[in-house]
């Protein structure tokens, strides 16, 4: 199926104001397509307001509107207006009003401005709930609804149509090559035939190119057959991060089918967090069938090799270092001992932030936020801790593994002038790979 | 026999446990038949593993995690304390494991009634607590509904109502009694309408968070 011409016919419109039939389309297909796991969630809640006590937003703001859970409140009621086993005796007793265009609008800044998705919020429910798998189901009614942040919607659908989530940019494709003939770096494209197929940042595009000839340095050090493909370059999701749902599949499918034309038995992503949860933990269930190949992230790999020993870096005995766990990668992927091993191989003494693994803060910048304009002013309040906990460390550098990550403490740097850039952990292993005749400590 | 009594623990009470019954059924098949969603994507340590690490989470969410307990200790506290101390007096009060004694055919050894006394009476020192908790917040407070204030009034209103039975405080025993067994069928009623249902459900959602988050090899 041509995904494509479905999603352009019935895709919303960026409006910056609901309007009533989409508000009860969206609604009332929310509610129906409304899964027995999302139910559960939402039937659940005891109202403690837990979920408030660990959300880096309440605990910056001590505004309530900022409680997890509140965030999907109009959608609670949706639910058990027209789906909850108890729907009819709520309608016929008026027990649960319909939610209206307006408040629906006012929720746009709780569900997306001040909610990074980041899934701390899920470790505290004394019930459970997955508050943030909610959000994002939420956010999924409210693209619908035409009520996506424009900016998010713009980047998501630039990248569904065009592979390129900035309108304005030169297609990734061309930033890439140039990169490579600048930097003077192999970037195999399009090859028939590769053992690996790697996606690459946009951001880093953008951004970080350095992070692009670390990839290809890496890589080619490795010795092995690998690929860009220029059908499925980027590993970010900006769809997924909008809610738009079938836009998220089709860049998913567009991943895993050349994935398989070019024979790839894994599919490496890149530093992107969401990018990888998007593949790794979505992938099948959005392609439809079980993923004809490994996903792994970057620094899974490299962990990897490492420990078959086909990886060997050189030690940077002294240094020391703090790592940042990207929320997608570790609380909410998985990905949280990799990098340790990485740092540790290189001889870097790391440092940890107070809450570290599966319970860091975000960097502020998740779920979108980073490109949400109107959100900038929340978003520094609430990374403030953040930065806090990184000064406490007393570490030399800031490593991390998501461009975005990267990008929102980088932000931070210019905003409040910062005295702390962050390092990619890729770009490090860059640094430290030993070459012939070079013997490590 | 006090008409009233005999009403409340008669045919009130029947009805009252036919209503828990069929409505607790009711919404647990009525959320069990929605749309399922198989995950296709594989498990990081295997389906089992994850069976196994999600199912601890069941046990392992009662304690707080060490991270977040300087913001949530003191909720945790009073949730799980009058939790634990109300489910003491219900489960381990002589007339109690009578009545119980008399539905499901089995019967178990009761504390002295002394203890479940000072026992039902921090249970109500807790449950104002937590109420005061919900009002005096501005996050519960702007989160609760009629169904928190309607559950909490009918908990307190059955251990204020056992209280007095047991003293024999205000009016006469079988008076005292009779307001007590309706409180009791009044919660039975209005228990799978409401949150008091999160007795069934917290244990499956427990387990399903921990389930999702371990498939992954992420926190739980």
């Amino acid at each position: 199926m041509n995904t494509t011409d479905v999603a352009v016919a019935r895709g919303p419109t960026p409006a910056a104001h609901a309007k009533p039939d989409s508000v009860r389309d969206a609604m009332g297909s929310f509610a129906r397509e409304f899964g027995a796991l999302a139910a559960l969630r939402l039937e659940s809640c005891i109202h403690c307001g837990m979920c408030a006590e660990v959300c880096h937003f309440y605990i910056a703001t001590d505004d309530p509107r900022y409680t997890p859970v509140w965030k999907v409140e109009p959608f609670k009621q949706a639910y058990k207006r027209e789906s909850g086993p108890f729907a009819p005796f709520f309608r016929w007793f008026a027990l649960k009003r319909k939610i209206t265009p307006e408040e629906l609008e006012e929720w746009q800044h709780l569900l997306y401005d001040s909610c990074n998705l980041c899934g701390r919020c899920s470790l505290m429910c004394p019930m459970g709930i997955d508050v943030a798998g909610l959000v994002k189901e939420a956010r999924e009614g409210m693209f619908e609804a035409g009520l996506a942040p424009y900016e998010l919607y713009q980047r998501a659908q630039s990248q569904y149509q065009t592979g390129t989530p900035d309108p304005d940019a030169t297609p990734c494709i061309e930033q890439l090559r140039a990169i490579g003939a600048e930097h003077g770096v192999n970037i195999p494209l399009d090859h028939d035939h590769a053992e690996l197929m790697l996606c690459v940042s946009g951001i880093d595009i953008e951004r970080y190119p350095k992070q692009i000839v670390a990839l290809s340095q890496v890589m080619d050090h490795l010795g092995v057959s690998w690929t860009f493909r220029s059908e499925a370059l980027l590993a970010e999701n900006y769809p997924y991060l909008a809610g738009a749902r079938r836009w998220e599949a089709d860049i998913v499918t567009r991943l895993a089918m050349e994935a398989e034309a070019c024979g790839a038995h894994t599919v490496i992503v890149p530093e992107c967090g969401h990018g990888y949860a998007a593949l790794r933990w979505e992938g099948a269930e959005l392609y439809g069938k079980p993923l004809p190949f490994k996903v792994l992230d970057i620094a899974e790999y490299l962990a990897e090799q490492l420990r078959d020993d086909k990886l060997r870096l050189t030690r940077a005995d002294g240094a020391t270092a703090t790592f940042h766990d990207p929320c997608e990668l570790g609380r909410k992927g998985g990905v949280m001992e990799a990098p340790r091993e990485l740092l540790s191989a290189m001889g870097i003494e790391l440092k940890e932030l107070e809450n570290n693994r599966g319970f860091t803060f975000c960097c502020g910048g998740g779920g979108g936020v980073m490109f949400i304009e109107r959100a900038n002013a929340l978003r520094y309040r609430a990374m403030e801790a953040k930065l806090r906990e990184v000064d406490a460390t007393g570490a030399d550098q800031l490593v991390t593994t998501c461009a975005g990550c990267r990008y929102s403490f980088d932000d931070a740097r210019a905003h409040f002038n910062w005295d702390k850039s962050p390092y990619s952990l890729l770009e490090l292993v860059a640094q430290h790979l030993e070459h012939k005749g070079e013997a490590g400590a | 026999m006090d008409p009233l009594l005999s009403f409340v623990r008669g045919q009130m009470l029947e009805v009252a446990i036919a209503v828990f019954c069929f409505g607790v059924l009711w919404r647990l098949v009525g959320v069990t038949l929605l749309r399922h969603v198989r995950s296709l994507s594989p498990a990081r340590y295997g389906r089992v593993r994850a069976v196994v690490e999600g199912s601890f989470v069941a046990g392992t969410r009662s304690w707080p995690h060490k991270a977040f307990i300087r913001r949530t200790g003191y909720g945790e506290a009073l949730g799980y304390g009058y939790h634990l101390a109300l489910f003491i007096v219900i489960l381990l009060f002589a007339p109690h494991i009578t009545f119980l004694k008399s539905l499901i055919g089995l019967s178990w050894p009761a504390l002295p009634s002394s203890l479940i006394n000072i026992i039902a009476v921090l249970t109500l020192a807790l449950l104002i607590a937590v109420l005061v908790r919900r009002i005096s917040k501005p996050v519960t407070r702007m989160l609760s509904n009629f169904d928190d204030y309607f559950s909490w009034l009918l908990v307190t209103a059955t251990v204020v109502t056992g209280l007095m039975a047991t003293a024999h405080l205000g009016a006469p025993y079988h008076q005292l009694l009779a307001w007590h067994i309706l409180s009791v069928d009044a919660l039975l009623i209005w228990f799978p309408f409401g949150k008091l249902m999160h007795a069934f459900y917290i244990f499956p959602s427990r387990v399903i968070n921990g389930y999702t988050l371990a498939r992954k090899g992420g926190a739980a």
